[in-house]
């Protein structure tokens, strides 16, 4: 397998040396894990500060900078930080208004943020956190870990991170995450595997012919396989997943991402049949994104998040943003 | 380094030193096990995670088994991550914390504060056994080490007999069903394999057992 690295070891940390020199937006502390807004926010803002396992580029690093994240802790590849790394975020990012952790429903991050929730009371800083759980492809969480945290989190950073900036409490910024996560659902579909670099092969095999329905973001799979089908049919089942689980009729913002290896011709080809499949629905999509923003190294294949467009979310989704991955209005 | 019925503080860093060398042999195969039903990282996060552990005890020897567990689960916390992290770190800090400051560990007072471990372990994970986790090995070796307790036996042929119950309990993850963790939304699909976070919870409590023979 080759791949644009060093070696498996030191992939994290000469990636964060490359974000650093990429983006002067950001401060990298190379030492301690976390990435930073080189200007901090204004004194008294809630600090949002999310992470998880490295690999999901340009989720969350991508996303600090005015408007979104105030600090991001990556962990190893697909592996949750630690919770030294999310307290030295806390103490770095707070500026007095309290922290608000942004979690995705995944063991390992829920336990490590957990534990950086209990030691950042021992330091005296106010800390909320809000769990990302939209995919609707996890069915039968009674009997499993329940639904996993994907494309809403961009939604919730985004949302919560405008409400934060425009002088929203550490209550409120944390309000409007739940309710972010309330009105988002995902399903995620993959053509095949994604090969992490200490492993340096493909984490799990799929035919020629067959498909992943309902994948997660490490290629953990939700509902089954199933024979490959055309872009307007896998549009169809991820639409209609999607639209079981929540009456989406009306107004909606739908992010189409792709998860690392397809390219955008191929999302464009999706995108136009997801919106096809919302309108028989009687789902009008009002703001879209459309390409990589949640990924799973290289893996092929997309997934789709709808989140419904009320008023006041669109507002905080049309707020200017400055970040790496998300910029407009500013 | 110990004597007749208890363990020292220098024996819990042969034993951690150990462990890191046999977790780091060990990793690929962990790692494997994990692509199968996770996402592949046990063994190379358990294996920095315990090289950690080896260099701080090697640094700043702890004076009691106690301080020697409680600096183990601080440095699992601080290095390993995923779920693995905050669980085992979690385990070795509360066993720690119930020997106190005792100079060495008996074979009842090994029982009660890996019990205590098992606690902490089932109240952060939410795991019962027969969930196809660390539980199903972590649960039948307090179980042993208690048994032996009550039976009178010494460390080496206590911990044995808490190993090899690990061992068989690890080996009886093969046809669950996984409900915890990432390797849950397998659902059936996680049958047929062994859980990686069973395989190296015996994998440790051989290691201890082979240090205190």
């Amino acid at each position: 397998m080759k791949m644009l690295i060093n070696s498996p070891e030191t992939v994290v940390a000469d990636a964060l040396a490359g974000l650093a020199a990429a983006h002067p937006g950001l401060r990298v502390d190379a030492e301690r894990r976390i990435v930073l807004r080189a200007e901090p926010g204004a004194a008294g803002k809630p600090a949002l500060i999310s992470g998880g396992g490295s690999g999901h580029e340009p989720l969350h690093a991508g996303y600090v900078g005015f408007g979104m994240l105030d600090a991001a802790c990556p962990g190893e590849v697909f592996t949750s930080p630690v919770p030294d790394q999310m307290l030295a975020a806390a103490q770095a990012a707070d500026t007095g208004g309290g922290v608000l952790f942004l979690v995705k429903n995944y063991t390992g991050d829920v336990l490590n943020f957990q534990l950086a929730a209990d030691l950042l009371e021992d330091e005296g800083i106010a800390s909320r956190s809000v769990l990302i759980d939209d995919d609707v492809a996890v069915e039968d969480s009674l009997y499993t870990a329940g639904r996993r945290g994907t494309g809403a989190t961009l939604f919730a950073e985004k949302h919560a991170g405008a409400a934060a900036e425009r002088g929203a409490g550490l209550d409120e910024v944390a309000a409007v995450a739940e309710r972010t996560n309330a009105v988002c659902r995902s399903f995620g579909i993959a053509l095949g595997p994604c090969t992490t670099p200490a492993a340096g092969r493909p984490g799990f095999e799929l035919g020629e012919d067959e498909i992943e329905l309902g994948v997660g973001i490490h290629g953990e799979p939700g509902r089954r396989r199933a024979r490959y089908a055309p872009a307007s049919e896998l549009a169809e089942i991820a639409v209609e997943a999607v639209c079981a689980d929540l009456d989406f009729r009306g107004d909606a913002m739908v992010l189409l991402n792709g998860m690392g290896a397809s390219p955008l011709l191929e999302l464009y080809v999706v995108y136009a049949e997801v919106v096809r499949a919302l309108d028989r629905r009687g789902v009008r999509v009002v703001r879209n994104l459309v390409g990589d923003y949640i990924t799973s190294l290289d893996m092929p294949g997309f997934s789709v998040t709808v989140c419904r467009a009320e008023p006041e979310l669109v507002a905080l989704w049309d707020a200017p943003v400055q970040t790496p991955a998300l910029r407009w209005g500013r | 380094m110990r004597d007749k019925d208890g363990l020292d503080a220098a024996l819990f860093v042969a034993w951690l030193t150990a462990a890191a060398d046999a977790v780091a042999k060990e990793a690929p195969r962990l790692t494997e096990l994990d692509s199968a039903i996770g996402d592949g990282d046990h063994g190379t996060n358990l294996k920095r995670g315990f090289a950690a552990v080896a260099a701080k005890l090697a640094q700043e020897p702890p004076a009691t088994p106690g301080a020697t567990l409680q600096l183990t689960g601080r440095q699992l916390i601080s290095t390993v991550g995923g779920a693995s992290g905050p669980l085992y770190g979690s385990v070795f800090r509360a066993a720690g914390k119930a020997l106190g400051d005792a100079e060495s560990a008996d074979v009842p007072a090994l029982a009660a504060a890996f019990a205590a471990g098992l606690e902490a372990l089932a109240r952060l994970g939410g795991a019962s056994v027969g969930d196809k986790t660390m539980l199903d090995a972590f649960t039948p070796a307090v179980e042993a080490l208690r048994a032996a307790a009550e039976d009178g036996l010494l460390p080496g042929q206590a911990l044995d007999l808490a190993a090899r119950a690990a061992e068989e309990g690890a080996q009886e993850t093969a046809p669950l069903r996984a409900r915890k963790g990432r390797a849950s939304y397998l659902g059936e699909r996680s049958e047929g394999h062994l859980d990686p976070g069973a395989v190296s919870t015996a994998l440790l409590w051989r290691t201890l057992a082979d240090a205190a023979a």
